[in-house]
């Protein structure tokens, strides 16, 4: 990392760069992505991104629209499975093991690496039975005693449990949006994942909900890996301890947070960071 | 950031042109609303002047007219082997009773008053006899009050379909046959009554006691056989397609295959049913398994185009939800798409059931359009449907077969709305909006 950092950098007079910047690598990664491109069709969405995701980190995926930040996030549990034209090659290592080998099994997969989605999507189901859904489909709570402490818990660390302790039972779509969000964070860390991926979380909800799911990330990221994507660089700088830009479907530059706020190496990174576009 | 230099137009020209187009755009939304108004206005003068035909003709055929008489329940008579078994009753002379009794009462006597006064009671009274005597016996070795419909030629006279100033021999009925009736009428034995005939009476060539309960059944029990066909094949196929079918080129082919279908005329289902299951298969004819399966055929891609579309019209975040805290696609689909998705598919099959229910054309083919007077008790029996009977009836010239039609007409709408509300109601209390 520190070699880049020494180097000045003439992007004006050359071709923009398009390998990466930074050092993708990290000592202890949760997750290794290696030389990975989507295609939808026949156009490249990503193209060969090589990075990992550090263990217990908070890492942001920044970038403008359509930079391939949320297709790269939606590789890591594989929800890009659902879209047909969707192609991925390169790999993607959790513990070991390609998640896209053929015998690898996207249930076991998405119980391990949970989401959280853009716009808070709670089942149109009680509070209680969102958040009780993913234990139950996997039989992960053995009796209902050990249902409802993993309902509880879930909810407590997802800082809402005083607000619904007294209406577990009523409508999950009946909450405000901020709250509707953590009860998805909730429903997500219910299962007991390794890594969370969080899409815009914030991105519908207003400054305050905003603040709590910034102040809650800062929680999880003791017990949970969590890659987060967002249109927001203070968000970003608020919540990560690493960061990705994206750009055009190319990973142009990872570092620390700190670094990669205060000096850019990227000229594109700098233009984006100083708001000349994006 | 354009470095064109067009002149702009300037405000009080924009806002004077703006003004003066006002005028026009307001007359055209004035003229767009009077169109939809005379639309309306049609389609509900239409609607109102079938309403208005059905129910002044269905409304009469709901009643007839009945005469009430004395009859002396003679045992030795009414039940020769003493041991009131139908076929002892069959054996016995019930019309002989009847008729005894009535030409006491308007006092005919000779053949041709006899033959005269013989005509004026309906063929069923016999019928209604042994069935008060069966559930009754006591009333054995009586005299009973007892009414019974008139012949439907009377019906007719008696609502004034048969005049009285008609020559005698235009008319079905000749004076004498009158004479009795005023005599009847004077005595105040004749009534206007609700029609029993019509709700429990099955087929029947005697316009009186022609009644649609057989026809009723029949039309349950092949919308039953209908209905627990086309459901779940529909609602399955419609799952499949839409969530786990490769999208390939055979898929495409189905797909096309069932949006055509829905345009198929529905008397080609029948040829269908005639070749493949009275053909092939040599099932009986007439029976409502078969009418059920046709009609089933005939439903389906209805069934399967609207669960498609309130499957697709669940909101993808729903899935995403499901998915992302690891639920398989069988488990997304079953637990949050398919109860979001099931008002949509009880809308779509509340549609192909009232097209079934009002079906006629496949059924002709399968033979239920045969006259059977036995009412069906189970899927496997012979029978006919409301339709069917009421395009039956339509063919027949009695006055009272075209008042009867009406009536049956009003009680297949009653049917239908009857069925509807029901899925109405089911699907309320499924749509939990959260």
């Amino acid at each position: 990392m520190t070699n880049f950092a020494e180097q000045p950098h003439d992007f004006a007079s050359t071709a923009i760069s398009t390998e990466t910047v930074g050092n993708v690598y990290v000592e202890n990664p949760r997750m290794t992505t290696r030389n990975v491109n989507v295609f939808y069709g026949d156009k490249c969405a990503i193209d060969d991104v090589t990075l990992d995701i550090g263990e217990k980190q908070v890492i942001a995926f920044i970038g403008p629209s359509g930079c391939g930040k949320s297709t790269f996030l939606r590789c890591l549990n594989r929800m890009n499975d659902t879209i047909d034209i969707c192609r991925i090659e390169g790999e993607i290592m959790l513990d070991g093991q390609n998640i896209y080998s053929p015998h690898i099994d996207v249930v076991p997969l998405r119980a391990r690496v949970g989401m959280v989605f853009q716009k808070p999507n709670p089942f149109p189901k009680s509070i209680f039975d969102n958040v009780a859904y993913g234990p139950r489909i996997h039989g992960i709570a053995t009796n209902k005693a050990e249902l409802n402490n993993v309902v509880e818990g879930s909810l407590a660390r997802a800082g809402l449990w005083d607000e619904v302790k007294d209406r577990l039972h009523q409508p999950g779509t009946g909450l405000s949006g901020g709250q509707q969000q953590r009860l998805c964070i909730a429903r997500t860390i219910a299962v007991s994942p390794e890594i969370i991926l969080m899409d815009e979380p914030c991105s519908a909800l207003d400054p305050i909900a905003t603040a709590r799911i910034e102040e809650l990330i800062h929680e999880l990221s003791n017990e949970f890996t969590i890659v987060i994507v967002t249109h927001s660089m203070q968000q970003a700088a608020r919540v990560s301890q690493r960061t990705a830009y994206f750009h055009l479907g190319k990973l142009l530059e990872v570092g620390d947070t700190n670094q990669v706020f205060t000096t850019p190496q990227h000229e594109m990174t700098k233009n984006y960071i100083t708001g000349r576009f994006g | 950031m354009s470095d064109h230099n067009h002149q702009m137009i300037p405000p009080h020209l924009a806002a004077q042109r703006v003004m003066a187009g006002l005028a026009g755009r307001r007359a055209r939304e004035k003229r767009f609303r009077i169109y939809g108004k005379v639309a309306i206005g049609i389609a509900l003068a239409f609607l109102v002047t079938l309403f208005v035909s059905i129910f002044a003709k269905g409304i009469p055929g709901f009643f007839q007219h009945y005469v009430t008489i004395e009859v002396t329940l003679d045992r030795e008579k009414l039940d020769p082997a003493g041991d009131l078994s139908v076929q002892s009753l069959y054996d016995g002379d019930a019309r002989g009773i009847i008729r005894a009794a009535l030409y006491d009462i308007v006092g005919a006597s000779g053949r041709s008053e006899r033959k005269a006064a013989g005509k004026l009671i309906s063929a069923g009274a016999e019928q209604r006899l042994r069935k008060a005597v069966i559930s009754n016996p006591n009333i054995l070795n009586t005299t009973q009050s007892m009414r019974f419909a008139l012949d439907d030629d009377i019906d007719s006279f008696l609502r004034g379909f048969i005049k009285r100033e008609t020559p005698e021999g235009d008319r079905r009925i000749n004076d004498k046959m009158i004479g009795f009736i005023d005599a009847l009428q004077a005595q105040g034995r004749i009534s206007y009554n609700f029609s029993d005939y019509l709700i429990f009476g099955s087929a029947s060539r005697n316009a009186e006691m022609a009644g649609i309960f057989g026809a009723f059944i029949g039309s349950i029990l092949t919308l039953s056989v209908c209905l627990v066909l086309s459901f779940p094949i529909g609602v399955a196929t419609a799952i499949y397609l839409e969530e786990f079918a490769p999208k390939n080129r055979l898929t495409e082919i189905i797909e096309i295959n069932i949006n055509n279908l829905a345009a198929v005329p529905s008397v080609v289902f029948g040829i269908l049913g005639l070749a493949i299951f009275i053909g092939i298969f040599g099932l009986p004819r007439s029976i409502p398994l078969i009418g059920g399966i046709v009609l089933a055929l005939m439903t389906l891609p209805t069934i399967i185009i609207s669960s498609r579309a309130a499957i697709r019209a669940v909101p993808p975040s729903i899935r995403d939800a499901a998915l992302g805290v690891g639920a398989s696609r069988v488990q997304t689909m079953l637990h949050h798409v398919v109860p979001l998705a099931l008002p949509g598919m009880l809308t779509g099959t509340i549609i192909g059931m009232a097209q079934a229910l009002g079906e006629t054309a496949p059924l002709l083919m399968i033979g239920m359009v045969a006259f059977i007077v036995d009412v069906p008790g189970s899927i496997t029996d012979p029978g006919t449907v409301l339709p069917v009977q009421i395009f039956m009836w339509a063919d027949f010239a009695e006055r009272m077969f075209v008042l009867k039609t009406s009536a049956a007409i009003m009680v297949l709408l009653l049917f239908l709305i009857a069925m509807n509300a029901f899925a109405i109601i089911i699907r309320k209390k499924l749509e939990r909006r959260w």
